[in-house]
């Protein structure tokens, strides 16, 4: 193609292109309704979690005094010592059962959960994550409660929470121990070390802020919980006696959703004070756990 | 082959896990035993849930004692569960897959982390507040201003029109339980958004598409196997949804929703509400129903999960 030609050919087809390149309505209209979708859609999320933090604390104010941790709870009224005693005794028992076990299950998965022992294992424990955890609650019910007549009780709620935390901690364990490089194994194994040496003394120390920030979300998660407990733990108006059995002991949520039902404002504020305490300790204990994550990742340079 | 102690013990703590969920439909089946023989397969789709009179005699039906007239039908509750989950997941996924592109896409990175918290700790409030912001925030606002409006003018919509009820009812309990998943889709859709090469977002906007029809026509059609299996796997967290669902949903007892405001119930916040009465019959077969009840929510979500998972699993996320 000569110049001339090359001009030419140019010419020609400008003013085709030109037409061709004409504002399209039709896209236009879908790019508007798109991004006015997409930033109803966040706006909409995020206003619903500062409605429910909002309202929860705002209707709370007038029952924050400090006889809430210094009464018991008089079935209408009182204060929410019992109740803050109970969320603890049960969150701290079921932590302090499921972690072992937990964090163990989550150590095969990583290191020797390559086989379809492992391969089946990890996919039960998603599985097991999805159980409704009222189901737990029932089952909880019919053999601890009932079959075994421990009735409403300490060792009861523990153990189904213990259940229902079990796979959460397993694969936060088990993702903490896989984001460890290779090479550290093989150190570790180059100097004589056994694999129970190498797992415990150098893995694990490696991964134990990740492993922390897995026991922070499961602790927030069993805190929060309810179903599973209401027919397990039951509900107590007096302090724990510190027996596990035979005992039912009192706890946040079932402060919320009993008392909110009464027809008392004092009851009615009692439950909005129960669930502003029980937000601010699940939200704390989550933000610890990515401030635990972060902190880590900054160390290791790997977080922008 | 010679295993240390040290991984025995592993293997026997680890495989607690997999024995607490043969261990959980175990205990119902045999503790349900007895209403399996008594309800049969067809108590699914029957509707009449009545204890029977229980001042009367126990009478033998088909091998059990049983009160005389007691029938345990819950076909309003596998509609209730059904629908409530169902139109949840309809509302939540468009919001969710738009809240997850602009934190993903749309934000410069500074901004997006902090705001992108906003949905992450919505996921991390106890379903119990959820219940109760409902209760306290969503049903008044419904019941007084927007189901009125909504059945005035949207009636030329099928199940639109008719009774707006007081608030409690299918539609707010959908609302609740779509707020409730939401943050759980949002979070692995921008994972996934973020993970796609951009390459292949390049090429779309060398091509002259211009943002959303990047979105449209690229992104989500690759992430087709995420979406579903992230999508079920919101639908059996909100199958399984109790407390918020007790709260908000009205508690209806054999009784069919006929309009998108009607009062339900569902098979997760049926037990939490029913078992007080259940107590009532001394024949125990009230209770061991209920435990029927929670033997077919746990089969349903676990084949929902398997499903969920499997997809997810072929798709690669985590």
């Amino acid at each position: 193609m000569t110049s001339s030609e090359m001009q030419a050919f140019m010419d020609s087809s400008l003013p085709q292109v030109q037409r061709r390149i004409r504002f399209s309505l039709k896209r236009h209209i879908f790019h508007i309704t798109g991004t006015v979708f997409i930033w109803f859609s966040f706006i909409i999320v995020a206003l619903a979690f500062l409605s429910i933090v909002g309202d929860v604390f705002w209707k709370a104010l007038p029952g924050l005094r400090l006889s809430l941790l210094t009464e018991v709870s008089t079935g209408m009224g009182g204060g929410l010592k019992n109740a803050i005693e109970g969320t603890l005794v049960l969150s701290i028992g079921s932590l302090l059962l499921a972690a072992p076990i937990g964090i163990a299950a989550g150590i095969y998965l990583s290191e020797f959960g390559s086989g379809i022992a492992g391969q089946s294992l990890r996919f039960l424990s998603d599985v097991l994550v999805g159980v409704p955890s009222i189901v737990l609650g029932y089952v909880g019910y019919i053999t601890m409660v009932i079959y075994l007549g421990w009735q409403f009780s300490v060792a009861a709620g523990i153990i189904t929470l213990t259940v229902m935390l079990l796979p959460y901690i397993a694969r936060t364990t088990e993702l903490a121990l896989a984001n460890i490089p290779q090479p550290v194994r093989e150190a570790g194994y180059g100097i004589g070390a056994g694999e129970g040496t190498v797992i415990l003394r150098i893995l694990l120390p490696g991964a134990l802020p990740a492993v922390m920030t897995g026991l922070f979300y499961a602790l927030a998660l069993s805190m929060g919980e309810t179903a599973p407990l209401i027919y397990t733990a039951g509900w107590s108006n007096y302090m724990w006696n510190g027996q596990f059995t035979h005992q039912p002991i009192g706890y946040l949520t079932y402060v919320i959703w009993t008392f909110i039902n009464e027809p008392f404002q004092e009851a009615h504020i009692l439950a909005f004070a129960a669930a502003f305490l029980i937000t601010l300790l699940v939200l704390g204990l989550i933000l610890m756990g990515r401030w635990l994550m972060i902190r880590q990742l900054r160390k290791r340079g790997s977080y922008q | 082959m010679k295993f240390s102690l040290f991984r025995i013990s592993l293997v026997g703590t680890a495989s607690f896990l997999p024995l607490s969920l043969l261990m959980l439909i175990l205990f119902l089946v045999l503790y349900s035993l007895p209403a399996i023989h008594y309800n049969g397969i067809s108590f699914l789709w029957t509707n009449d849930w009545n204890l029977g009179n229980l001042y009367g005699n126990p009478v033998e039906i088909h091998g059990q004692q049983v009160m005389p007239g007691a029938r345990f039908g819950i076909w309003f509750l596998v509609v209730g569960t059904l629908l409530s989950a169902v139109i949840a997941l309809i509302m939540a996924l468009p919001i969710a897959i738009g809240a997850a592109y602009f934190l993903a896409e749309l934000l410069p990175k500074w901004l997006a982390s902090p705001l992108a918290l906003l949905v992450d700790l919505l996921a991390a409030i106890p379903s119990v507040v959820f219940g109760l912001w409902g209760y306290a925030v969503l049903i008044p606002l419904m019941g007084h201003s927007v189901y009125p409006w909504m059945s005035a003018h949207l009636q030329w919509v099928p199940y639109f029109g008719g009774s707006p009820g007081s608030g409690y009812g299918l539609l707010t309990t959908a609302l609740v339980l779509a707020f409730m998943i939401v943050p759980l889709i949002s979070a692995t859709m921008r994972e996934a958004i973020g993970s796609i090469e951009p390459a292949l977002k390049e090429a779309g906007r060398g091509l002259g598409l211009n943002r959303l029809e990047v979105l449209w026509y690229i992104i989500l059609p690759k992430l087709k196997t995420t979406i579903t299996g992230v999508s079920i796997l919101a639908l059996g967290r909100a199958l399984g949804e109790t407390m918020a669902v007790v709260m908000v949903s009205g508690n209806a007892l054999n009784y069919l929703p006929n309009n998108i405001y009607s009062p339900i119930s569902t098979m997760a916040a049926f037990i939490v509400s029913q078992l007080e009465s259940a107590l009532q019959d001394p024949t125990n077969m009230a209770v061991e129903a209920l435990a029927e009840i929670a033997l077919v929510l746990l089969l349903l979500t676990v084949i929902v999960n398997v499903i969920a998972r499997l997809l997810l699993w072929s798709a690669r996320v985590r």
